[in-house]
């Protein structure tokens, strides 16, 4: 399993549930099963290019991760972080 | 999925909504800001407020709208600061949110067009009268697009979205200061298949047949910042109002002036050309009285040197014409005299159409204002808000 951390922002979508554990085998993937579980949540952090947006970032353990093809194995964990840009 | 809206209320003055003094219906003004949306109730007196609030708190909140056909349906076009745009439906008043099962997004573009995604949507448009459920939403960048359903389903209106010169229309230069968008959606009362809308680069644009084709109408619309002033297209029109009693009359306020079109003529009249010199004819915002055609308001703000865009002078003021632009009079008692640096957006100027006609708007400071005797005196509902995106009435079922 997954563990995948869930930022503050996106947790009415989780009904507050910081912590959900999924399996996947890359972070598209993730996303993916993220939103069959929590409809609405992955077009808030992924657009409809299947591009990250902006203020997003995915952290895969302590590694930063912008390509959604980035490899999952189990154990790993994911923090989705709502990225401090400056304001 | 229910949006984590608080829900309190507030007095800022006593309430008279609930004492039955009035029969007439009770008005309301739901106002997007760039932190959450509120709601400000009041008896058809308009003299005491009270507010409902935050909804959303800590979104940017570009628009809220109540469906005039059922008054119950509302709509909110949203975003935070770090997640993607959505729109949020309530079916209740706004006691409860749910966030659309599909938002607004882009499908594939041809080969070589710009890869767009939306960034948010700005723009809500109740469609016409004869279709109940209609919606329309403007985003930027450009892009139209239409729900069947109240808003719980949006679909792309290819007709504009994939116009052969959609590329040229929409988006000259995407990293314009809010971005390039749809930002105005007009529906002819007479028929809901004539429909105007403007894009923040392209000026406006109609189509007559449902949305199937479009058409520019910028004839004689100046564009200074462009080495051609008067192109087809390419203008920036901030605000377009049909006027609902006389639909083939339209006025604009444009990044460059304000402008007058009687149709069947497709030449605009800058009309602006008759405010006082001083104060030019640059704005946002622009307020048509819905029973006199010749009526109708304008927030003028600096356009000088750098487009600064505050009130001129830091002396905010409204112009009244009522003579369809030949004349123009400052209405500026009861707002500040100096020092008040804010302005208005082009969404958070409005009428309520009630009988005196009441008018209002949200400033950039966060401050709302209304006058209930047509712009003669100005009074203040609220203050420190956050900076106000959008106004707009409303009359619950």
């Amino acid at each position: 399993m997954i563990r995948v951390l869930i930022p503050s922002p996106l947790h009415s979508y989780t009904r507050g549930r910081a912590e959900i554990e999924l399996e996947a085998g890359n972070l598209d993937a993730l996303t993916h099963r993220l939103k069959a579980a929590f409809p609405g949540i992955r077009f808030r952090i992924i657009d409809e290019r299947d591009r990250i947006r902006r203020h997003i970032q995915f952290f895969v353990n302590s590694e930063m991760a912008r390509d959604l093809n980035h490899p999952l194995s189990p154990g790993d964990d994911v923090k989705i972080v709502c990225a401090l840009s400056g304001g | 999925m229910k949006s984590a809206v608080k829900r309190r209320t507030s007095a800022v003055a006593r309430s008279t909504r609930s004492n039955g003094a009035s029969a007439k219906p009770a008005v309301a003004l739901l106002v997007g800001t760039q932190k959450g949306a509120w709601m400000y109730h009041s008896d058809a007196s308009r003299t005491r407020w009270t507010v409902d609030g935050p909804h959303f708190l800590g979104h940017i909140i570009n628009h809220v709208v109540l469906d005039p056909r059922d008054r119950t349906t509302l709509l909110a076009a949203a975003k935070t600061g770090h997640l993607g745009p959505t729109i949020f439906r309530s079916t209740d008043a706004g006691r409860t949110w749910k966030e659309a099962a599909r938002p607004p997004v882009f499908g594939k573009f041809p080969e070589g067009w710009p890869a767009y995604s939306v960034d948010f949507s700005f723009h809500l448009a109740p469609g016409h009268p004869s279709e109940p459920g209609v919606w329309w939403a403007g985003t930027c960048p450009p892009g139209l697009f239409r729900s069947d359903d109240g808003g719980v389903t949006w679909v792309e209106v290819e007709g504009f979205n994939r116009h052969p010169m959609y590329p040229k229309w929409g988006a000259l230069s995407p990293n314009s200061p809010w971005g390039s968008m749809v930002q105005w959606i007009t529906i002819d009362p007479r028929e809901s298949r004539h429909i105007y809308i403007v894009t923040s680069e392209g000026g406006v644009f109609e189509t007559s047949d449902g949305c199937a084709n479009w058409r520019p109408l910028n004839k004689n619309v100046e564009a200074t910042f462009l080495p051609d002033p008067y192109p087809e297209f390419g203008q920036d029109t901030h605000c377009l109002q049909i006027h609902p009693q006389h639909p083939d009359r339209l006025y604009q306020q444009n990044h460059c002036g304000i402008y007058r079109l009687d149709r069947p003529s497709d030449e605009w009249v800058r009309i602006g050309r008759n405010m006082p010199k001083e104060i030019g004819d640059i704005g946002f915002g622009i307020v048509l009285h819905p029973r006199d055609p010749d009526t109708a308001w304008v927030f003028p703000m600096d356009g000088t040197e750098v487009w600064p865009r505050t009130a001129l002078e830091g002396k905010p003021a409204v112009y009244r014409t009522r003579d369809g632009g030949a004349n123009w009079e400052r209405q500026d008692r009861g707002l500040p005299r100096d020092n008040a640096w804010y302005t208005v957006l082009r969404q958070a100027f409005v009428h309520d159409g009630r009988d005196p006609l009441g008018i209002y708007f949200g400033t950039t400071s966060g401050e709302l204002w209304m006058s209930r005797n047509e712009g003669q005196s100005w009074t203040q509902i609220a203050a420190h808000l956050q900076r106000i995106l959008s106004v707009t009435p409303a009359t619950f079922a």
